[in-house]
C-alpha cells in the first residue's frame, strides 16, 4: 500500500541529498527548540513592568485586569509546552520509526481530538469566558459608585479638561487619588482613544455619543497615557498625564483652576494678547479668548507642553512657540516669528502663569 | 430523452453523456446562484445599515420634518415590477417546452413591464421627491432612501440589458428546450430583484409608517 | 493503455495553447493563471515586506525622524492592504487556481475565462493602488480607514479614493474568484470522489469561497457609501447628519474578521495536505478537520464586534461577542490536535516543506493562545490598540498563513517546474524565517503590555520601549533575508534543480499522478476515484492515464472535461471547455477606465469605459464555436 523506502528519495535522477532520512542537521536540533523557549523567557523576565505598563496596576480597575491576565498568561504557557513538547517528541520518535509502523492503525486517534481539541479547551474557555465576564461586570458596578465628573475631549492632538466648577484645562488631569472619577469622555473631531494603562482599560472617544470610563488612583503619583486609536498625523504624540492628588491637594487645585489668570501688567501678557496667539488659545482673565487651542489660564503649572512632546522649560517652550512644525510636524499650530525681547516676555510671562 | 439532445461517448463502455445541462447539471446555472447570493447579502446589509441608522438616531423618523414616504404611486409601480415575474415566469415554461415564439412574446412584455416600473420611478417618483422632500444630501434619511432604492434600479436595468440579450439570443434560434440555461439564469435573477423590492418596499416605505 | 493512444493526440491538440504574447495575453489554462497568480502575489509580498522595513527602521529607537509622519502613515496603511489583499489571498488563491482541478481529477476550472479574468483585475488594482505612489498619495487612514478620520473633512486628498476604489475594484476579483472555486469544487470533481473523499486542501478553498461570497459584500459597501459621502455629499458616517461613524466599524469588521480566516482556512488546508505526506500516514480525524474548517467560517462572522470593545458598546452585546469568540477557538484546536494526532501516529519526516508546517503549527498556537486573551472583554481593552495585538495578528496571519505558504512552494514547486528546490538552502531558509519572525514580533507581546501603543510613527524615550524595538528591527531583517533566500532558491531551482518526476513525495493526492509540471490537459483519463488517499491506494493511477476498465475516462480526447453531481460526484454531462479568448483582459482594461475615470472624475471617459464594459460583456458572451452559449 506504501511505498517501501523509508525517506523520501525523489524519483528523478540526479545527486541524491545527502539529508535524505529526515535528520535535520547532524542531531544538533534538539537544542534549537531550547534555545528559543529560553530566550523567550529571557525577554519576558526582563520585565512587562514600566511606567505605562498593564501589568504595573496603580488602581483598581487596573489590578482587576492584571488578575485577569496573569491566569491566562500561565495556562497559555502551559498549553503551549505541551502542544510543542508532543510536536518535538513525535518528530523524535518518528526517526525510530519504519513505514509499516507509521500507517498503523491508531484507534485512540480521534477520541484524543475530542477529548483535547473539544472537552478540554472548551472546559478552559468557557471557565475563562465566565471568569472574565465577571470581571467585566465588576467593573461596571464600580463604576456606578464615581463621586467626581471630569469631561475629557479629544481634538487633533490634544486633550481639552473640564472640571465641575468650571475649570478648564488641557493634556494634564487631575484627580484626587483614592476617588472614583468618573470620565466623560467626548470628541471634537475624529475618533481618538483614552489610556492610562497603570490606571484601567481604554474607551473610545466617538463623534456623535458620549462615552463614560472610571479611573481611580490607589496613591498620589504621576501616571502617563497616550491616544490609542489612530488619529491622522501626530496620533503618536498625545500623550495624558494623570495626575493624582491627595484629595485635599486636588481640591484646592481644582479650586484654584477655576480663577482667571492673575492679574499681570507684564510685557509678556501684551504680546500674547496681540499677537495670533489670542487667536486660538484662552487664557480667562485676559483679552486672549480663543477656543480652537488649549486654554492656556495656568498652564505654567504643568510639566509638559504640546501634549505631552517635550517637558515645560524655557528653552522648549522657545522653541516650540517659534516653530511647532520642527517639534509636532502637522499640529495645528503655526510658526509665529516674534522679536527676541517679545518672545523671551512671552516665555517668561506664560510660564508665570500657575 | 428525444434524438436532437446530443450525446458523447465518454471512454467508459456503454456510457453516452450529454453536452449541454440545465438547471443543477449546468455550471452557469451555479454561477447565477452563487451571484445572486453576492447580491443578496449586500442588500441584506444596506437595509440592515439603514436599520442601523434609524435606531441610533431621536425618536421622530423620518427626521427634519419629512413626511412619511408616499405610497400610492410606489404601491402602483410594486404592482408593474411583481407583475412582471409572470410573463418571465412562463417565458421560462414555454422554452422548456420549445415553444419559441411563446418564449420572446413573454420575454418582451416582461421587458416593459419592468422598464415601466423603472421610468415611473426615474422619471415621476424621483423627481417629485427631489423638489418637494429631500435630496440624497439632506441628511442620512435621504442618502439612504436614494441609495436603496438607486442600488435596486440599477439591479433592475441590469436586468433589462440580460432581457434583451436574451431576447436577442432567442431570434437567433440559440435556445430549445434542452439548451436554455441563459433563459433560465435570467428568470432566476427578475425573480430576485423582484424579492429585493419586496423588502425595500417594507424597509423604506411601510415601516416608518409603523413607528 | 494502448486504447487512449489516439484520443491522448486529440487531447494534446485540442488543449494547446500556441506560445507567444497572443496565448500570454488570452490564456485561460488554469496552471499559468494559478502561477500568475502566485507570482505577483509574491511580488506584492516583497512590496509589503519593503514598506515594513523602512517602518521598522523608524522606530528601531524613540523618537528617530528618519520618516516624517505622514509617509509613516501612507506606509503601514499599505502594508496592510498590501498584505491582505494584494499578497494573502491571491497567493492562496494562486495555489487553488492551480492545484484544485489537478486535486479534483479535472481539466480546468468551471469557467475558464472569468479565472483569467480574475487575474487581470486583480493586477489592475494592484497598480491602480500603487499609481497613488507615483503621486505621492498613498491611502493613509490604516487598511481600516475608520471614519471620521477617512471622510472629505480629514483627509481632503485622493488617498482615500484610492483606497476606497481600489478595494471596490479588487473585490471583483475576489468574488469572481471565489465563484469559480465554489462551482469548480461542487460539480467537477472526479467520478468517485464523494464530498467525504475531498482532499483537505480542497475544503479549504471551499471555505474560503463561501466565505468571500457572504463577507466581502459588507467591505464592497461600507467603500462604496465612503465614496458616496466623500463624492457627492451623502451622510451615512458623519454624526451632523444624522450619520453613525460606527456603522463603518461594523461595516468593515463584519467583512474583516471573516477576512482574516478567509486567509487561513486554505492555509490550514496546505498543512493538511503536506502532513499525511511527510509523516506517511492518512490522516487522523479527517471528518473533524472538515468539520472544523467549516465551523471556523460559521463562527468567524458572529465575533466581529471584537474588534470594537473598546467603543462604548451596551454590555450585553459584549459578553456574547466573547462568548463567540472564546469558542471559535475551539475548532481551530481541533485541528491542531489531529495533526498532532497523525504526527504522533506517524512517521515525521522533516524534510523542508515539513519543518515550514511544524513552524506554523508552533507559531499559529502561540497566536491562537494570544487570541483568547483578547476575546476577554477586559483584558482586551487594556491591550487593544497596542503592540500586543500586532503581535496576536501577525502570529496567526504570518505563522499561520505566510509559513505553510511557503511549505507549500517548497511541496508543490516540483510540480510546477518539474525541478526540486535545494533542500539545504531551504532549511536555511526555513530557519532564518523562524527565528527573525519570532525575534520580531515575540517583543510586540511585552510591549503592549508595556503601553505601547500601535499606529505611531515614533514614540518617546524611558519608558523602556527602546531595547524590543531594537531587537525587532533585526529581526524584520533576518526574516527578510530568510524570505529571499527561499525566492533565490526557487529561481535558482527551477532550471538547476534535482529532477522531480511526478511524484518525487510519494504524495496521496490526485496532482501525483500528471506528469511534472502536467500536461496541458492535466489528465489523459478522468480517474474514478475509490479512496481518500487514491495516489496510496489505486497503483494503477500515475502519468500514464488511469485505463477505462480501471474507470478511466478520456471523453474522446476533446477540449472538454467532465460535470459530476454535488454529492456524490456522479457523472453528469461531458463540458465543453473555452478556448483562449481576449475579453478578460479587455473587460479588465474597460474597468480599470471606469475605476481611473471615478477617482479623477473624468465623467465622459468614464462614460466611455462604462460602454466599453458593456461591450466586452457583450463579447465574452457572444457565441463562437463549440461553446456555444446557451
Amino acid at each position: 500500500m506504501y511505498p517501501e523506502t523509508v525517506g523520501l528519495e525523489p524519483a528523478g535522477d540526479g545527486k541524491l541529498d545527502p539529508v535524505s532520512t529526515g535528520r535535520v542537521g547532524s542531531g544538533r536540533w534538539p537544542a534549537a527548540p531550547v534555545v528559543f523557549v529560553a530566550v523567550g523567557v529571557a525577554l519576558a523576565a526582563g520585565g512587562c513592568t514600566g511606567d505605562s505598563s498593564v501589568v504595573s496596576p496603580k488602581g483598581p480597575a487596573a489590578h482587576s485586569v492584571a488578575g485577569l491576565w496573569w491566569p491566562m498568561l500561565v495556562v497559555a504557557t502551559a498549553v503551549f509546552t505541551l502542544v510543542a513538547g508532543m510536536l518535538l517528541l513525535a518528530a523524535a520518535r518518528g526517526r525510530r520509526k519504519t513505514e509499516d509502523q507509521a500507517k498503523g492503525g491508531a484507534p485512540w486517534g480521534e477520541p484524543f481530538i475530542v477529548i483535547a481539541g473539544v472537552v478540554v479547551s472548551g472546559a478552559i474557555l468557557v471557565g475563562f469566558f465566565l471568569f472574565s465576564l465577571g470581571r467585566m461586570r465588576a467593573l461596571a458596578e464600580s463604576g456606578r459608585n464615581t463621586k467626581l465628573t471630569v469631561s475629557v475631549i479629544g481634538h487633533d492632538w490634544w486633550w481639552e479638561v473640564r472640571y465641575p466648577n468650571g475649570a478648564v484645562s488641557a493634556n494634564e488631569i487631575h484627580i484626587p487619588a483614592g476617588v472614583k472619577v468618573r470620565l466623560a469622555l467626548a470628541t471634537d473631531d475624529v475618533i481618538h482613544s483614552f489610556w492610562v494603562p497603570r490606571l484601567g482599560p481604554k474607551t473610545d472617544m466617538i463623534p456623535g455619543q458620549e462615552n463614560t470610563l472610571w479611573l481611580e488612583a490607589s496613591e498620589p503619583g504621576i501616571y502617563r497615557g497616550q491616544c490609542a486609536e489612530f488619529c491622522g498625523l501626530q496620533h503618536a504624540n498625545m500623550i495624558i498625564r494623570v495626575v493624582a492628588d491627595a484629595p485635599a491637594d486636588f481640591d484646592r487645585w481644582m479650586a484654584a483652576q477655576a480663577h482667571p489668570a492673575a492679574p499681570s501688567d507684564d510685557a509678556g501678557r501684551g504680546v500674547f494678547e496681540t499677537q495670533t496667539c489670542a487667536g486660538c488659545h484662552r487664557i480667562r482673565g485676559t483679552a486672549a479668548q480663543g477656543t480652537a487651542g488649549p486654554d492656556l489660564t495656568h498652564f505654567g503649572g504643568r510639566a509638559t507642553l504640546g501634549a505631552g512632546v517635550l517637558p515645560l522649560s524655557p528653552e522648549n517652550l522657545r522653541r516650540w512657540i517659534v516653530d511647532p512644525q520642527a517639534i509636532k510636524p502637522g499640529a495645528p499650530m503655526p510658526p509665529t516669528t516674534l522679536a527676541a525681547d517679545q518672545l523671551n516676555a512671552l516665555v517668561a510671562y506664560l510660564e508665570g502663569l500657575r | 430523452m428525444s434524438s436532437d439532445l446530443l450525446l458523447v461517448p465518454t471512454g467508459q463502455p456503454e456510457e453516452r453523456l450529454p453536452t449541454v445541462g440545465s438547471g443543477t447539471t449546468n455550471f452557469g446555472w451555479w454561477g447565477m446562484v452563487l451571484f445572486i447570493a453576492v447580491e443578496a447579502t449586500l442588500f441584506a446589509l444596506l437595509l440592515a445599515s439603514y436599520f442601523y441608522l434609524r435606531f441610533r438616531s431621536g425618536p421622530t423618523w423620518p427626521p427634519d420634518g419629512i413626511e412619511n414616504p408616499k405610497l400610492k404611486l410606489v404601491l402602483v409601480m410594486s404592482a408593474i415590477l411583481w407583475s412582471s415575474s409572470i410573463p418571465v415566469h412562463l417565458a421560462h415554461g414555454a422554452i422548456k417546452r420549445g415553444e419559441q415564439a411563446k418564449l420572446r412574446v413573454y420575454l418582451a412584455l416582461g421587458f416593459l413591464l419592468g422598464a415601466v416600473f423603472l421610468a415611473l420611478q426615474c422619471g415621476v417618483e424621483y423627481p417629485d421627491i427631489l423638489r418637494h422632500e429631500f435630496t440624497p444630501r439632506t441628511d442620512a434619511y435621504g442618502s439612504m432612501f436614494f441609495t436603496i432604492t438607486g442600488l435596486h434600479g440599477a439591479h433592475v436595468a441590469v436586468g433589462l440589458l440580460m432581457s434583451a440579450w436574451v431576447q436577442l439570443r432567442a431570434r437567433q434560434g440559440a435556445f430549445d428546450r434542452y439548451r436554455h440555461v441563459s433563459v433560465q439564469n435570467f428568470v432566476m435573477y427578475w425573480h430576485f430583484v423582484d424579492v429585493v423590492w419586496v423588502f425595500v418596499l417594507a424597509t423604506l416605505y411601510l415601516s416608518p409608517q409603523l413607528g | 493503455m494502448t486504447t487512449l493512444a489516439p484520443d491522448i493526440e486529440h487531447l494534446e491538440e485540442a488543449w494547446h495553447e500556441t506560445p507567444g504574447l497572443g496565448s500570454f495575453l488570452t490564456t485561460v489554462d488554469h496552471k499559468r493563471i494559478g502561477k500568475r497568480y502566485l507570482y505577483t502575489g509574491l511580488i506584492f509580498l516583497v512590496i509589503g515586506g519593503v514598506e515594513s522595513l523602512v517602518m521598522r527602521i523608524q522606530l528601531t529607537h524613540s523618537n528617530l525622524h528618519v520618516l516624517d509622519p505622514e509617509t509613516y502613515n501612507q506606509l503601514f496603511s499599505m502594508h496592510g492592504v498590501t498584505m491582505m489583499f494584494l499578497f494573502a489571498t491571491p497567493v492562496l488563491s494562486g495555489f487553488g487556481n492551480y492545484l484544485v482541478p489537478l486535486m479534483i481529477g479535472a481539466r480546468d476550472m468551471a469557467f475558464p475565462r472569468l479565472n483569467a479574468f480574475g487575474y487581470w483585475v486583480f493586477l489592475g488594482a494592484g497598480l491602480f493602488f500603487y499609481s497613488s505612489f507615483l503621486v505621492h498619495r498613498l491611502p493613509d487612514a490604516g487598511w481600516f480607514n475608520y471614519t471620521p478620520l477617512s471622510d472629505s473633512v480629514y483627509s481632503a486628498g485622493p488617498n482615500v479614493d484610492f483606497y476606497a476604489l481600489g478595494l471596490i475594484f479588487v473585490g471583483i476579483s475576489t468574488t469572481a474568484g471565489s465563484i469559480n472555486f465554489i462551482v469548480t469544487i461542487l460539480k467537477m470533481r472526479a467520478p468517485g470522489m464523494s464530498l467525504d473523499r475531498m482532499p483537505i486542501f480542497v475544503w479549504g478553498e471551499l471555505a474560503m469561497a463561501l466565505t468571500v461570497v457572504f463577507a466581502l459584500p459588507a467591505l464592497t459597501l461600507a467603500n462604496v457609501l465612503l465614496e458616496l459621502e466623500r463624492r457627492a455629499g451623502f451622510h451615512f458616517f458623519a454624526p451632523a447628519s444624522g450619520g453613525q461613524p460606527l456603522l463603518w466599524q461594523h461595516l468593515f469588521w463584519i467583512f474583516g474578521h471573516p477576512e482574516v480566516y478567509l486567509v487561513v482556512l486554505p492555509a490550514l488546508g496546505i498543512a493538511s495536505a503536506i502532513i499525511p505526506t511527510f509523516c506517511r500516514r492518512p490522516m487522523i480525524g479527517y471528518t473533524y478537520i472538515v468539520l472544523a474548517e467549516m465551523a471556523i467560517a460559521l463562527i468567524g462572522f458572529g465575533v466581529w464586534v471584537h474588534h470594537m470593545f473598546a467603543t462604548g458598546l451596551p454590555a450585553i452585546g459584549l459578553g456574547f461577542i466573547s462568548l463567540t469568540s472564546f469558542l471559535v477557538v475551539i475548532p481551530s484546536g481541533v485541528q491542531i490536535f489531529a495533526w498532532l494526532a497523525t504526527m504522533w501516529a506517524g512517521k515525521p519526516v522533516l524534510r523542508t516543506p515539513m519543518l515550514f508546517v511544524a513552524g506554523f503549527i508552533i507559531l499559529f498556537v502561540i497566536g491562537g493562545l494570544s487570541g483568547p486573551m483578547l476575546a476577554a472583554v477586559p483584558l482586551d481593552q487594556q491591550v487593544t490598540d497596542s503592540y500586543f495585538v500586532v503581535a496576536h495578528f501577525h502570529y496567526v496571519l504570518v505563522g499561520g498563513a505566510m509559513f505553510p505558504i511557503f511549505a507549500g512552494i517548497y511541496y508543490w514547486a516540483p510540480k510546477m517546474t518539474g525541478r526540486l528546490l535545494h533542500e539545504g538552502w531551504g532549511k536555511v531558509s526555513f530557519w532564518l524565517m523562524f527565528v527573525g519572525f519570532n525575534l520580531l514580533f515575540f517583543p510586540m507581546h511585552i510591549l503592549g503590555l508595556r503601553g505601547q501603543p500601535r499606529r505611531t510613527y515614533t514614540y518617546q524615550a524611558g519608558h523602556g520601549w527602546d531595547f524590543l524595538n531594537l531587537l525587532e528591527t533585526v529581526g524584520a531583517f533576518v526574516l527578510a533575508v530568510g524570505i529571499l533566500v527561499t525566492f533565490v532558491n526557487w529561481v535558482w531551482s527551477a532550471k538547476k534543480g534535482q529532477p522531480a518526476g511526478h511524484d518525487p513525495w510519494r504524495g496521496d493526492t490526485l496532482e501525483w499522478a500528471t506528469t511534472s509540471p502536467p500536461a496541458e490537459y492535466n489528465f489523459e483519463a478522468i480517474p474514478t476515484v475509490r479512496s481518500r488517499e487514491p495516489m496510496w491506494d489505486q497503483p494503477e493511477l500515475g502519468p500514464h492515464g488511469q485505463p477505462p476498465e480501471a474507470g478511466g475516462r478520456t471523453l474522446g480526447g476533446g477540449h472538454n472535461t467532465l460535470g459530476t453531481s454535488l454529492l456524490e460526484a456522479e457523472p453528469e454531462v461531458v463540458a465543453p471547455m473555452p478556448h483562449e479568448s481576449p475579453w478578460p483582459l479587455l473587460l479588465t482594461l474597460a474597468l480599470t477606465g471606469v475605476f481611473t475615470g471615478l477617482l479623477v472624475r473624468a465623467w465622459v471617459f468614464w462614460a466611455v469605459a462604462a460602454v466599453a464594459a458593456v461591450v466586452s460583456v457583450a463579447g465574452w458572451f457572444w457565441p463562437r464555436g463549440e461553446t456555444q452559449e446557451t
